[in-house]
């Protein structure tokens, strides 16, 4: 059973395991996927690419940013047998400009390359704070991804 | 300008001895009078032999030795002549390159960002993004590129590496270490190759203050007079720390015993300092000066440091968090090594003795060593004067509104920005996930989104390790809150514990088990535990019976359920119910 307590203008409520247990009556309100307002993943609602996805790390901003943009969007609306079997020439170019940068591109080859088809994976992360509250995912503290460090 | 002094400096002792070679050489050649340069007019005079007889000897003798003496000094001068015509030469053409150099910094960038923080870099991020090709420049006082805080009074003072304050690397929670820069050097291009650069960059001008703004015109003004006009403007100065008045008018034998924390210098200092005095106080009871405190808290253990707190809330936290947290996180400060004196009141301080004087207003007298305040930022606001640009007088910074916009072309995020929250209302946010949100949202707006402040951002804070939390919202301990725990069952006791792994004393337990069973079945109430334990839970902060913000204590990974009860911004009848969403029973 819990127990409530009250100190002055603050309530203080202890509940155990079984207080819990049955379904919350709370009503949130429905959420518009179209609401202009929010925050994106990696795909837009009109198909494009959001380049701004945290998910995306700095890929689309960095010094190969616009080499990543060309390689990816081809990949993306890519209509062939093998998805983008047309864009090897944009993802050499990635590649090659990619390894002038071996700092900020470690060379984690598959990583990168992989980049699309991992799309998929960055898409369910919207859900994630951790991609929607950092615009620096890859390279800033995400403290909301568990136990911080203390 | 040094470069050809000190090429001077090489050639000089090389021109000694050359010219001592030389010396020798021509005493040789004006014997031989072969070698001697055709230009020096006194060498025609040893090219005549000398005649015969004794003074003849003398007299050809006399004249050869002037002629040598001669020749010497005409070939010494001509070769210093020469030197100094090197070295005008290379004077003056250094001179040149200068000039040039100052002019190929660029007089236009269409993307200017002044200031190098969070939330500069996360515009730079968004621009970078949105719009392909873009130059960015980000001009900042500051001599490093652009870096986060959080690390600067948390993870980095963790640090088991030795030259972490070289390193400035640290490990996060998921084991990975990191440098607290966003990026390597190698992520950036010089600010003199934005305007040549295919597909454009981001440039950082470091060391380099905005002094003046002309809105008019659409350009700055540096402390160096050089000019920069720009397309789209992001003011992200931020702020400076703000000081006790007291210790400003202490003298300087005080300030230089004060550190005022905020940057990369003041870490490695206060690092520094903490290594090589007794003991340092902490004014300011809120985030910085409680998470600083557990932090030197915990190498007090190591050294004979003493750590003391005092600011003059009733606990710590006390103005983000209800009184009986504040307390209950107070006693966890303690533990962590840390004297803590509530209720504190700087009156004065002074230098006595080698030590710092801190006197109470009801008395008390702190004598230490080192003080950290920690009581607040500054926004800055340097550019509002000159730039015409709105000062919020409630919240401080620059005022705009709810798509960051101070004016036509003109942008402001992080710290510094007093924005229009369409939810929450009108505030000021101080926290490092704001500076990425906002510095984000002014990038997506200086190129064409129009969106207004909308995705909440959150804070976090550590205070050793039994007390972590997110927050987010409007968290204020004047608001009434309602706090929802798990309550602590026997199971969690560490009696339990005992008796789990097997080590207790069985007899013990045993006897404690039939104990609580039978008063269980003499009343239905449970056993009230008489020391709250709060160690996990929920708070809602409530304005108008709305819930405007949320802490997450001790409960992690459910941020968007909170942002998603405060977008919604609904009137919840029983907030039992509402806590239920966050499962706090679970891990």
């Amino acid at each position: 059973m819990s127990y409530c307590r009250e100190e002055g203008k603050d309530r203080i409520i202890f509940v155990t395991k079984e207080d819990h247990e049955t379904p919350s009556n709370a009503e949130l309100v429905a959420d518009d996927p179209n609401d202009p307002y929010e925050e994106q993943g990696l795909i837009l609602p009109n198909g494009d690419i959001n380049w701004n996805c945290p998910c995306l790390g700095g890929m689309a901003s960095g010094p190969c940013g616009s080499q990543f943009k060309e390689a990816f969007s081809c990949f993306h609306y890519s209509k062939e047998e093998v998805k983008g079997s047309e864009c090897i020439d944009h993802f050499r170019n990635m590649q090659e400009c990619m390894q002038r940068y071996p700092e900020l591109y470690p060379q984690e080859e598959d990583k990168d390359e992989s980049a699309a088809p991992s799309d998929s994976a960055a898409l369910t992360s919207e859900s994630d704070s951790t991609a929607v509250t950092s615009a620096v995912s890859s390279d800033s503290t995400s403290p909301t991804d568990g136990q911080t460090a203390s | 300008m040094l470069k050809c002094r000190t090429v001077w400096k090489k050639l000089a002792p090389l021109a000694r001895t050359s010219s001592t070679l030389c010396r020798q050489n021509v005493r040789k050649a004006g014997l031989n009078n072969g070698r001697i340069p055709t230009h020096v007019p006194t060498a025609h005079m040893s090219s005549g032999l000398p005649g015969g007889g004794g003074d003849n000897l003398k007299y050809a003798l006399l004249v050869g030795a002037a002629s040598i003496g001669g020749v010497a000094y005409a070939y010494h001068t001509m070769k210093g002549d020469q030197q100094r015509y090197q070295a005008r030469i290379t004077e003056l053409s250094s001179r040149s390159q200068k000039a040039a150099a100052k002019e190929s910094l660029p007089s236009h960038a269409p993307y200017l960002l002044l200031g190098g923080g969070t939330a500069s870099f996360a515009a730079a991020r968004s621009i970078r993004a949105r719009d392909p090709g873009a130059k960015v420049l980000i001009v900042t006082d500051e001599p490093d590129l652009p870096y986060m805080r959080p690390p600067l009074s948390k993870e980095l003072w963790f640090s088991d590496d030795p030259s972490v304050t070289e390193t400035l690397r640290f490990k996060q929670w998921n084991g990975k270490e990191r440098s607290i820069y966003f990026q390597p050097p190698s992520f950036y291009i010089n600010p003199e190759e934005l305007d040549s650069v295919e597909n454009g960059g981001v440039a950082v001008l470091t060391g380099k203050k905005v002094v003046h703004m002309d809105v008019r015109g659409n350009k700055v003004k540096l402390d160096d007079d050089t000019e920069i006009s720009y397309d789209k403007c992001l003011i992200a100065t931020g702020g400076v720390p703000r000081n006790l008045q007291v210790i400003e008018r202490a003298g300087e034998e005080v300030m230089k015993r004060t550190t005022l924390f905020r940057k990369i210098e003041d870490f490695r200092s206060l690092d520094k300092v903490s290594r090589n005095v007794k003991s340092i106080t902490i004014i300011g009871g809120g985030f910085l000066g409680s998470e600083l405190a557990c932090a030197l808290g915990r190498r007090s253990t190591e050294s004979d440091l003493e750590v003391i707190q005092m600011f003059p809330e009733k606990g710590n936290m006390g103005k983000v968090l209800p009184e009986y947290l504040s307390n209950w996180t107070t006693e966890k400060v303690k533990k962590e090594g840390v004297k803590v004196l509530s209720e504190a009141l700087v009156k004065s301080v002074t230098y006595k003795d080698d030590k710092l004087e801190i006197h109470l207003k009801d008395g008390r007298l702190v004598k230490t060593d080192h003080i950290v305040t920690a009581v607040g930022l500054e926004p800055n606001v340097d550019l509002a004067k000159s730039g015409g640009l709105e000062v919020d007088s409630d919240f401080g910074g620059y005022r705009v509104n709810a798509e960051l916009q101070a004016r036509s072309n003109i942008w402001v995020a992080g710290d510094a920005a007093c924005f229009y929250d369409i939810r929450l209302g009108r505030r000021r946010v101080e926290h490092h996930d704001h500076a990425v949100v906002s510095g984000r949202l002014a990038g997506e707006n200086m190129t064409g989104a129009n969106k207004p402040y909308w995705h909440q951002s959150m804070f976090w804070s550590d205070l050793g390790p039994d007390v972590g939390y997110e927050a987010i919202g409007i968290v204020d301990s004047s608001l009434p809150t309602v706090g929802v725990f798990a309550k602590a069952t026997a199971k969690d006791t560490p009696k339990a514990a005992t008796e789990e792994s097997g080590t207790g004393i069985r007899s013990e337990s045993e006897t404690e088990d039939t104990a609580t069973s039978a008063v269980a079945s003499v009343t239905p109430a449970p056993v009230v535990e008489n020391k709250d334990d709060y160690g996990k839970g929920v708070i809602f902060y409530l304005r108008d019976k709305v819930v405007v913000g949320i802490i997450l204590w001790n409960v992690f990974n459910r941020m968007p359920v909170a942002r998603k009860i405060i977008k919604d911004g609904e009137e919840h009848a029983d907030l039992n119910e509402v806590a239920k969403l966050f499962n706090i029973h679970e891990d």
